[in-house]
C-alpha cells in the first residue's frame, strides 16, 4: 500500500541521469517521520517504510504524553506535517531481504519491486514488554490485570475504566517495572519512561473516578527530566495518589476477581498484602524480534541489552560501523519522545553529510 | 634365601608400606562409623548372601568396570585392561609361581619377578601345552592385554573423544607421579621378562620370547646387565607406584572396595561429614566422567566440577566458592561410575560453612482454628509465582468432585528445600517442624504438592506418617479411577524433567503417563535421568543471570529439537525458567490435563479465551 502525499511520484529505480540519491527509512513512527520531515527532499528521494497499515508507531495508540499531558495528536501531527509532499510513505510493508552492494541498498519488501537506495536508516523502534512473561502477575490469567497500553487505549477510545465485571473500581494498584530492571526476565536496563507514564496515568485515573484509591508500587522513581518531579508532587499532593517502595512479588485472585497482591513496603520493613480491584502493569521496552532481524541482515551490532548499536555512544550515536546505515530513536534503546525526536533531527543531518561528503561519522 | 637378589627390595618394601596404609586407612574408617553402622557392618559377616553381592559388586565394577563399559567401549575396555589384566597376572602369577617353587606360601615378590630367577627350556613341541607352557603363554597374554589398555590411555591423553570426553580432568602432582609409575610398570616388565628371555634363550613366552631373542641381537651391551637394569626399573616403578597410591587418585582402588562392602551392609551416607562421606571421598577415581556433563561448563565454568570439588575435599581445602557454584541438579551423581552421593557431599559442605543467620517464622504460626480435609493441596512457593498452574490444579480438584483444602491458598509457607540446599540445615528444621504442626493439624490422609522441590523435601525430611504425591501422580491417579474425563487436543509436546522430580525422587513415568493420554509426546535425545537442569536451580546463587540464560537456552535446544507445538513440564520453577527464553508456549502438566477436560463454561470464559489466544498466537 502506498500513501502519496504530493502529486509527484519519484520513480523506484535509481535514476543515474539525475543522480538525486535516496534515502530509505525503516520505520514510520515518531523517529523515522521526524528524519524524513528533517531531510531536505528537494535534494533527496526520500521512502518511508512501515509495517502496519498507518504510520505513527505507539504514541499513534497513547492518549495524552507526559508531563503536561497534551494529546499525543498534537505532537504526531506536527511530525507528520513537517514531511514534505514528496516523501514516499510505504505502509503494509515488510521487507524481506536486503543486500548490501558497494554503496547501495536493495531492499525487497513483500509482493513488490526491489527498491535501491543510498543510505539507509533504522527507526524500528521498540516492542512493549510481554506481560505474561511475568506469570505471577497474573496478566492474561486474571481479568483484571491490564497493561499500561491497554490503559491508554481506554483513555484514547474515551471509555469508562470499569473492571472486567463492569463496575467502578474501588482500588486500583499501579505496578512499576515489569520487564525493566528486573534480571529475572533478562532486561536490566531501565526502561525510562514508565515511573513517568505512571504517575501521569494515576492523575488521569483519578480524574476519571474521583472516588477510587489508587497505590503505585515502585522500586525508586526515576523523574529525570523537566516538570517530571513536579508531576510526582502533584500526584501526592494534589491527588492523593499513595506512593508504596516495594516491588511486587506475586497476585492472586478472590473469587469475585478481586486481586489480592503481595508486596513488602520496603520504607517500613513490612510485609503487605492488599485486596485491589484491578492493577494495571506498567510495561517497558524491550528489543522488537524485527529490529534483530533487519540487523542481522546488515551485520550491524548489539549491545547486551539487545538493542543495537551506534558508532560511538557520545560523538557518533547515529551511524554504525556500516557506512550509509544509520540508527535513530529507540532502536538503540528506551528513549522519551523527546529525545527521539531531537536525535532523529541530528540523524537527518549525518546523513546529509554522508551522503553530500561521503563521511559517515 | 635361594630367590632373593637385592632388586626386588623396591617393590618389597613400597608393598609393606602400601598395605600398612590401606590398613590404617579402613580401620579408621571402620573405627569412626556410627554404632549403627558398625552394627550393619558386621551384619555382613553373619549374612554371606549380602557379602557375596558386595564382592559381585566388587568383581563387577571395581574390576570389569562394567558402568564406564555403558558409558564408552573404549574407555570401559580401557579401565578393564589395567585392572582386571592386572588382577589375573596377579592371581595366575601366584599359581604359576607355587607350581615352579612346589611351596603354596612364596615370598610376595617371589611371583611378581618369576622370570628373573626361573627360565627353563620348553624341549619339545608339546610342551607348549604342557603346565608351564599354558602359564607362559598365558602370562604373556595379560601383559599383552594390559599393554594395549596402556596404548589407549596414552592415546586418551591426546584424543579424549574417541572416549566420549571432551574434557579430562586435571591432575595434581602426586597424581601424575604415581601415574607415570604405574604406566611404566608393564612395559617395564615386558623388557625385562623380554630381555631376560633373550639372553638364557629359553623362559619367555609366545610375546617375550620372541622379542627378547630380537632385542638381544641388536644390543651392544651384555644383554645380561640390560635385563638387570630393567628388573631394577620394574621393582622401583611398582615399589614408587605403591608409596604414592595413598597420596594420589590410585588410592581409589583399595578404598572403593570397602565402600562397596559399606554400601551393601545398608550404611547411608549422613548429613556431616562421616566416614562413609570419607571413603566417598577417597574412592573418587578422579576418571572425570562428571566433567562433560556438568552443565557449569555451558555457563563457561571449569573449575567447579564435582571431580575439582572432591578433590579439594581430599586436599581438606575447598573454597567456599567451588562449594557453592553447583546447580545440584545430582547429573554427575547418576553418571558417577562409583556411584558417589555428589550431591550430599556438596550438602554436607555447605552445612559446614554455616550461617549466622536468624530467622523469625512466627508469620506462619496463626491463633484460628485449623481447617480439616482428607486430601490437602500444597501449592508450594514457587507455584506462586506461576498461577496457571493453581487455576489448573483447583480445576481439576473440582472438577473431580473431591473436597480438598488449599493449604497454602493465602500465604505462601516455604518447604525448607531451598534453606536446607544453601546448607542453612538449622533453620530449615525450625521452619520443617512448623509445617509439620500445620499439616498434621489438618488431619490429612494424602498431601498432594505442585512442586517437586517441595514434594522431595516432605518425603525426604518430614518423616509424615501420610501419603505425599506429586500433582503429577495424583492426577494419573484421578485418570486411571475414571474422577476426570479427558478429551486430549494431541498436540505435539516434549516433556522436561525437573530434576527434583526426576533424578530427585525417580518419578519418570507418572507425568509421562499423564501426558500420553492429552498430548502426542515426542521423545528428547537428553532425558530422564539424564535430562539437564532447566538453569533456573535453586542450588546455586554465584552466578550470573547471563549464565544461567546460557544453561536454559541450551537446554531448550535440546528440547525442541524435534519441533514440538509445547513444552511441558511439572515444575513451576522450570516452566518459569524456560518462560523466559523460550518460542513456544511453556505448560505443566496440570494445565494441559486441565485444558483437555471438558467444560461447557471453560471456553466461554474471558480468562481461557485469552490463555487460548495465547497459546494459538505463540504456536
Amino acid at each position: 500500500m502506498e500513501c502519496q502525499l504530493g502529486n509527484q511520484k519519484p520513480p523506484l529505480f535509481l535514476n543515474f541521469t539525475e543522480m538525486k540519491k535516496r534515502i530509505i527509512i525503516i520505520g514510520g513512527g515518531i523517529a523515522g517521520m521526524t528524519v524524513a520531515g528533517a531531510l531536505p527532499s528537494n535534494e533527496f528521494d526520500i521512502i518511508l517504510i512501515e509495517k502496519e497499515i498507518l504510520p505513527g508507531g505507539h504514541v499513534a495508540k497513547w492518549d495524552r504524553l507526559f508531563p503536561s499531558r497534551r494529546p499525543a495528536k498534537e505532537v504526531l501531527d506536527f511530525v507528520q506535517k513537517s514531511m514534505a509532499k514528496n516523501v514516499v510513505i510505504k505502509t503494509g510493508s515488510t521487507i524481506t531481504t536486503i543486500h548490501r552492494d558497494q554503496n547501495l541498498f536493495t531492499l525487497h519488501l513483500n509482493g513488490e519491486e526491489p527498491i535501491v537506495g543510498d543510505a539507509v536508516v533504522l527507526a524500528t523502534g521498540f516492542d512493549l514488554f510481554d506481560a505474561r512473561k511475568k506469570e505471577e502477575y497474573g496478566y492474561g490469567i486474571y481479568n483484571n490485570v491490564i497493561t499500561s497500553e491497554e490503559l491508554e487505549q481506554i483513555f484514547h477510545e474515551g471509555k469508562k475504566l470499569t473492571t472486567s465485571e463492569g463496575k467502578t473500581p474501588q482500588r486500583i494498584g499501579i505496578i512499576h517495572c515489569v520487564g525493566s530492571r528486573d534480571e529475572k526476565v533478562g532486561n536490566l536496563y531501565c526502561s525510562k519512561v514508565c515511573c513517568v507514564t505512571g504517575v501521569k496515568q494515576a492523575i488521569e485515573i483519578k480524574e476519571m473516578l474521583p472516588e477510587c484509591e489508587i497505590f503505585s508500587f515502585y522500586m525508586d522513581l526515576r523523574m529525570y527530566d523537566r516538570n517530571f518531579e513536579e508531576l510526582y508532587y502533584e500526584a501526592q499532593q494534589k491527588w492523593g495518589i499513595n506512593f508504596i517502595r516495594g516491588r511486587l512479588s506475586e497476585c492472586a485472585e478472590n473469587p469475585g476477581h478481586s486481586l489480592i497482591i503481595k508486596t513488602e513496603d520496603t520504607l517500613t520493613g513490612h510485609p503487605l498484602k492488599m485486596t485491589v480491584d484491578m492493577i494495571i502493569l506498567l510495561v517497558g521496552f524491550v528489543p522488537s524480534p524485527e529490529t534483530k532481524r533487519i540487523a542481522r541482515m546488515l551485520d550491524l551490532q548489539t549491545g547486551q541489552d539487545g538493542f543495537l548499536l551506534s558508532s560511538d555512544e557520545h560523538y557518533n550515536d547515529n551511524s554504525t560501523s556500516v557506512p550509509g546505515v544509520f540508527l535513530t530513536g529507540a532502536v538503540k534503546g528506551p528513549a522519551c519522545i523527546v529525545n527521539t525526536i531531537a536525535d532523529a533531527r541530528a540523524t537527518a543531518l549525518q546523513i546529509e553529510r554522508f551522503l553530500i561528503t561521503g563521511i559517515s561519522e | 634365601m635361594i630367590n632373593f637378589n637385592l632388586f626386588v627390595l623396591p617393590f618389597f618394601l613400597g608393598l609393606i608400606y602400601v598395605l600398612v596404609a590401606v590398613g590404617k586407612s579402613w580401620y579408621h574408617w571402620i573405627k569412626a562409623l556410627t554404632p549403627i553402622d558398625k552394627v550393619k557392618l558386621s551384619t555382613l559377616i553373619r549374612h554371606p548372601k549380602q557379602a557375596l553381592s558386595a564382592l559381585k559388586e566388587v568383581f563387577l565394577e571395581s574390576l570389569v568396570h562394567r558402568k564406564m563399559w555403558k558409558r564408552n567401549p573404549l574407555l570401559g575396555y580401557m579401565h578393564m585392561s589395567f585392572a582386571l589384566g592386572w588382577f589375573l597376572l596377579i592371581v595366575c602369577g601366584n599359581i604359576e609361581s607355587r607350581f615352579y617353587s612346589g611351596v603354596h606360601v612364596n615370598a610376595p615378590y617371589y611371583p611378581i619377578f618369576l622370570k628373573f630367577f626361573i627360565h627353563d627350556r620348553l624341549v619339545i613341541f608339546f610342551e607348549v601345552f604342557s603346565v608351564p607352557g599354558f602359564f607362559r603363554f598365558l602370562m604373556d597374554f595379560l601383559l599383552l592385554y594390559i599393554l594395549s589398555g596402556l596404548v589407549l590411555a596414552l592415546l586418551k591423553r591426546q584424543y579424549s573423544n574417541f572416549f566420549g570426553m571432551k574434557r579430562t580432568s586435571r591432575f595434581q602432582f602426586t597424581d601424575r607421579v604415581a601415574m607415570t609409575c604405574l604406566w611404566l610398570i608393564f612395559p617395564l616388565r615386558l623388557l625385562a621378562e623380554s630381555f631376560t628371555a633373550g639372553h638364557y634363550g629359553s623362559g619367555g613366552g609366545f610375546l617375550t620370547q620372541p622379542l627378547g631373542d630380537f632385542l638381544v641381537q641388536l644390543l651392544p651391551v651384555p644383554s645380561e646387565f640390560v635385563a638387570y637394569a630393567m628388573w631394577w626399573g620394574y621393582s622401583l616403578s611398582l615399589g614408587i607406584f605403591f608409596v604414592m597410591l595413598p597420596y594420589s587418585r590410585y588410592m581409589h582402588i583399595p578404598t572403593e572396595v570397602l565402600l562397596i562392602f559399606f554400601r551393601h551392609a545398608g550404611i547411608q551416607p549422613k548429613k556431616w561429614y562421616s566416614s562413609f562421606s570419607d571413603t566417598e571421598v577417597q574412592s573418587c577415581s578422579r576418571c572425570g566422567v562428571c566433567i562433560d556433563i556438568c552443565q557449569m561448563n555451558t555457563a563457561g565454568i571449569h573449575n567447579a566440577q564435582t571431580v575439582y570439588f572432591i578433590q579439594g575435599v581430599r586436599d581438606r581445602y575447598v573454597p567456599e566458592e567451588i562449594t557453592q557454584k553447583c546447580l545440584v541438579c545430582g547429573r554427575c551423581q547418576e553418571i558417577c561410575p562409583v556411584g558417589i552421593n555428589t550431591d550430599s557431599l556438596r550438602l554436607i559442605k555447605r552445612r559446614e560453612l554455616g550461617s549466622g543467620q536468624s530467622t523469625d517464622f512466627s508469620y506462619l504460626k496463626s491463633d484460628d482454628k485449623p481447617k480439616t480435609a482428607q486430601i490437602v493441596y500444597f501449592s508450594g512457593c514457587m507455584t506462586h509465582l506461576t498461577p496457571s498452574i493453581i487455576r489448573a490444579m483447583t480445576g481439576i480438584l473440582e472438577n473431580a468432585g473431591i473436597s480438598y483444602l488449599h493449604l497454602d491458598k493465602d500465604r505462601s509457607i516455604c518447604c525448607g528445600r531451598p534453606l536446607m540446599i544453601a546448607g542453612k540445615d538449622r533453620q530449615a528444621n525450625e521452619l520443617i517442624e512448623i509445617n509439620k504442626q500445620i499439616i498434621h493439624e489438618t488431619r490429612a490422609t494424602l498431601l498432594v504438592t505442585s512442586c517437586p522441590i517441595c514434594y522431595r523435601v516432605f518425603r525426604e525430611e518430614y518423616n509424615l506418617p501420610i501419603r505425599i504425591q506429586h500433582h503429577s501422580q495424583f492426577i494419573l491417579d484421578l485418570i486411571k479411577t475414571g474422577k476426570i474425563p479427558l478429551q486430549g487436543q494431541f498436540k505435539k509436546v516434549v516433556y522436561h524433567d525437573p530434576c527434583d522430580l526426576g533424578r530427585g525422587t525417580k518419578t519418570y513415568e507418572a507425568p509421562r503417563e499423564v501426558l500420553s493420554k492429552v498430548t502426542d509426546l515426542l521423545p528428547v535425545k537428553q532425558e530422564a535421568n539424564n535430562a539437564l537442569c532447566c538453569g533456573g536451580s535453586l542450588g546455586i546463587l554465584n552466578v550470573t543471570q547471563q549464565q544461567r540464560a546460557m544453561i536454559t537456552k541450551e537446554a531448550l535446544d535440546i528440547l525442541l529439537e524435534n519441533k514440538p507445538e509445547i513444552l511441558a513440564t511439572a515444575c513451576p520453577l522450570c516452566k518459569k525458567t524456560f518462560a523466559t527464553h523460550a518460542s513456544i508456549p511453556v505448560m505443566d502438566i496440570a494445565e494441559l490435563v486441565y485444558q483437555s477436560i471438558p467444560k461447557p463454561s471453560y471456553s466461554a470464559s474471558a480468562q481461557s479465551h485469552q490463555a487460548k489466544s495465547y497459546a494459538n498466537e505463540l504456536i
